[in-house]
């Protein structure tokens, strides 16, 4: 079991997983380190965008790589919209009220779409989805392997973003010190609303880099979030590069103790990493809010 | 971390508060139903898991119950009791045994004769047992858990095959197609998914198969749902065994079956049992490429029925799936009905008299006319069916077989 032949691919399995784990979690984290919130809405608002690239594919017969240029602008729009119109307001800027209003929103979503689409799952098929790359002893899906550098793209273009743009240098001084940032004449509103956006963007994108390899139900978004709250308390509250780093390593730790514990038994190496992480670095491997 | 899973329970706990208000809403705008004369409709519990992890299964079997019913009322309904109509009190189980148990609760309340359904075997196990507290008769659809028979519940029917038939059937076909093709299979993987369901069925099979002359080389079990199926691939590509026999849901079988074309595995067979979607006509036309030759053991309807077909036309005409939680449970209601004409009555205690005598043969199953020793309908059978050419053809019994099985796969 130890041969290279299964190692190697098992590997690099873990590592195109973990890259779309990341995509997910990065959009936590993001509204995580400025919002101070945890987003229970991310999952329902992940299974949205896999059934609009779904629908993208279907009726308009556009290819998701394609559509995730529409979509994460769409996605901007409405996570935008979401925090400015429903999540702000209806929170009075009570942590705990922020909570209930996501917590409610997954709802709301899940069964909108359980009621609009019915609990059907449904796949994109594509020319190129079997399509493979061989790499030594592994083959490598072509669709994982470009969602994998599109990952890489996005988390660099989201990292220089904060740390070069006005706007992301305005996200970052409100998570740093929200009350100095209004003194300044940063409206805060609105850099929570644009923090949203960006989180609901990243959502976009995973979900058309899923959807070619990847089913869509009602549900689908769940089986990613849970992992993705991991890799944000693993990687480091609001940390970009924690996000980015975190899962990769959660993906390669599934894969092999997936391979070596069964895939039942697997889940486990990730929440071993996990406390192990908590144990030595409490603050997560990239510790500060870096943004 | 452990604050966060805390809250995703919170979640799931409003998420079925939410349910439960919507329930209790209808419950109440059901009341005036219960205020009209004795006679008007019989009330019949249908629970499935139309939301979670099973719920395309779950409402595909709600479909069928539902389309049984309607045929019933438009035919004048239950005769015995004065053309009364029945009424269904739809439940969801949200795929967990806890909600089935909630749904059967209010569904005693709401004064049901008779509960159909279940689907999942721990669903049907725990809402059956909460139904026994009533003396509730319980029609299990689907559940293949033997021990839903075999717990002395007086109330619990199963109209389908369980494990033990469904594994010997498998076993006695999987030799007889071997042996057919001149043995060329003589290793085997087990992929099965690690609930109730997967886990006693490879237990079976691994029991069972090496007394039959096929050596199992490795079994992986993984949960539901599983994002990746890569590492399992792998193992199967490492050890390269003649055929790969899985035991999953259909969601965990499309991305297996992707997953094995994509890694270009190359077994002389996939032979499922119970496998969520080798005998799923939308899994034939959705991935026709991976579908190709896979053999599987599973519910199937009576291919000589005519009522089957009329069934199937109207199905397809909703632009639904004909999948076997559709027949099973329309055949389902048709047993109860059938009960509830010979009772006279909606009783509990006369219904499960009756349901135990039954000899119901107007089902689209081929198991034949109904009889239930300890609750388990004895005809009950599954049948081999394989994908040949873009159709699901039935390859085993010969008795009404389409087509020969095609063994090992051709190499393309």
């Amino acid at each position: 079991m130890l041969s290279p032949g299964i190692l190697v691919p098992a590997v690099l399995n873990g590592l195109l997983t973990g890259a779309l784990y990341a995509l997910v979690a990065l959009g936590l984290t993001l509204i995580y380190g400025v919002l101070h919130i945890i987003n229970f809405a991310h999952g329902a608002l992940l299974t949205a965008a896999m059934f609009a690239a779904f629908f993208a594919h279907r009726l308009l017969g556009l290819d998701p790589y394609i559509a995730a240029l529409i979509l994460t602008p769409l996605f901007f729009v409405v996570g935008y919209g979401l925090q400015r119109c429903v999540i702000g307001p209806a929170s009075h800027g009570e942590d705990r009220n922020y909570l209930l209003v996501t917590l409610g929103l997954a709802v709301v979503i899940e069964n909108a779409l359980l009621y609009a689409f019915r609990a059907d799952t449904r796949t994109v098929t594509l020319d190129y989805a079997f399509d493979v790359i061989q790499l030594g002893p592994a083959f490598l899906a072509v669709p994982r392997v470009m969602a994998f550098a599109a990952v890489i793209v996005v988390a660099v273009a989201l990292w220089l973003f904060m740390r070069l743009s006005d706007t992301g240098k305005a996200i970052r001084a409100v998570a740093r010190e929200k009350l100095g940032a209004e003194l300044v004449g940063i409206e805060v509103a609105h850099i929570y609303a644009v923090t949203f956006g960006l989180g609901t963007a990243c959502l976009a994108i995973a979900a058309c880099l899923l959807i070619p390899t990847y089913y869509v139900n009602p549900q689908a978004g769940n089986a990613f979030v849970l992992i993705a709250f991991t890799i944000v308390v693993l990687g480091g509250m609001g940390s970009v590069a924690g996000a980015l780093i975190g899962g990769l390593l959660v993906g390669v730790v599934e894969s092999l103790s997936g391979l070596y514990l069964g895939e039942s038994l697997g889940q486990i190496g990730i929440f071993i990493v996990f406390i192990l992480a908590l144990l030595l670095r409490p603050t997560g491997l990239f510790g500060q809010p870096v943004l | 971390m452990s604050s966060a899973a805390g809250w995703i329970d919170r979640r799931r706990l409003l998420g079925s508060a939410v349910l439960g208000a919507g329930a209790a809403t209808s419950g109440a705008l059901m009341m005036p139903g219960v205020l009209r004369a004795q006679g008007s409709a019989v009330k019949l519990g249908i629970v499935h898991p139309v939301s979670g992890a099973l719920s395309y299964s779950g409402q595909q079997g709600r479909l069928g119950a539902v389309m049984a019913i309607d045929e019933i009322n438009a035919a004048g309904g239950i005769k015995a009791l004065n053309g009364a109509k029945i009424e269904a009190v739809l439940g969801d189980a949200q795929s967990t045994p806890e909600g089935g148990n909630a749904e059967v609760e209010k569904m005693n309340s709401a004064g049901v004769a008779a509960i159909v359904g279940g689907y999942g075997s721990s669903i049907c196990l725990a809402a059956s047992q909460t139904a026994a507290r009533y003396d509730l008769p319980y029609v299990v659809d689907v559940g293949v858990v033997d021990a839903i028979v075999t717990r002395g519940l007086k109330n619990t029917f199963r109209f389908g095959p369980g494990f033990g038939v469904i594994a010997k059937t498998a076993l006695d076909n999987l030799v007889t197609i071997n042996d057919l093709a001149g043995k060329p299979a003589k290793t085997v993987m087990i992929v099965h998914e690690d609930s109730a369901f997967g886990s006693g069925l490879a237990k079976l099979l691994n029991d069972q198969l090496p007394g039959r002359g096929f050596q199992v080389l490795d079994t992986i079990s993984h949960p539901t749902p599983t994002r990746d199926f890569n590492n399992v691939v792998l193992k199967i590509r490492a050890q390269a065994p003649d055929l790969v026999v899985p035991a999953n849901y259909y969601n965990e079988y499309v991305l297996l079956a992707r997953t094995m074309q994509q890694q270009r595995i190359r077994s002389k067979g996939i032979y499922s049992v119970l496998g969520g979607a080798a005998s799923s006509y939308k899994f034939v036309k959705e991935f026709p490429e991976a579908a190709q030759y896979i053999m599987d053991c599973n519910h199937w309807f009576d291919p000589r029925s005519a009522k089957s077909a009329a069934l199937r036309k109207k199905v397809e005409e909703k632009g639904e799936f004909y999948t076997y939680e559709v027949y099973m449970n329309y055949s389902c209601i048709l047993l109860v009905a059938d009960a509830l004409e010979r009772a006279a009555s909606t009783d509990r205690a006369k219904l499960i008299t009756a349901l135990e005598s039954s000899t119901f043969s107007g089902h689209v199953m081929p198991y034949g006319p109904t009889k239930f020793v300890n609750g388990q309908n004895q005809g009950a059978a599954p049948v081999n069916t394989q994908v040949l050419g873009n159709d699901i053809q039935v390859i085993l019994p010969e008795s009404f077989a389409s087509a020969k099985p095609v063994f090992p796969m051709p190499r393309a």
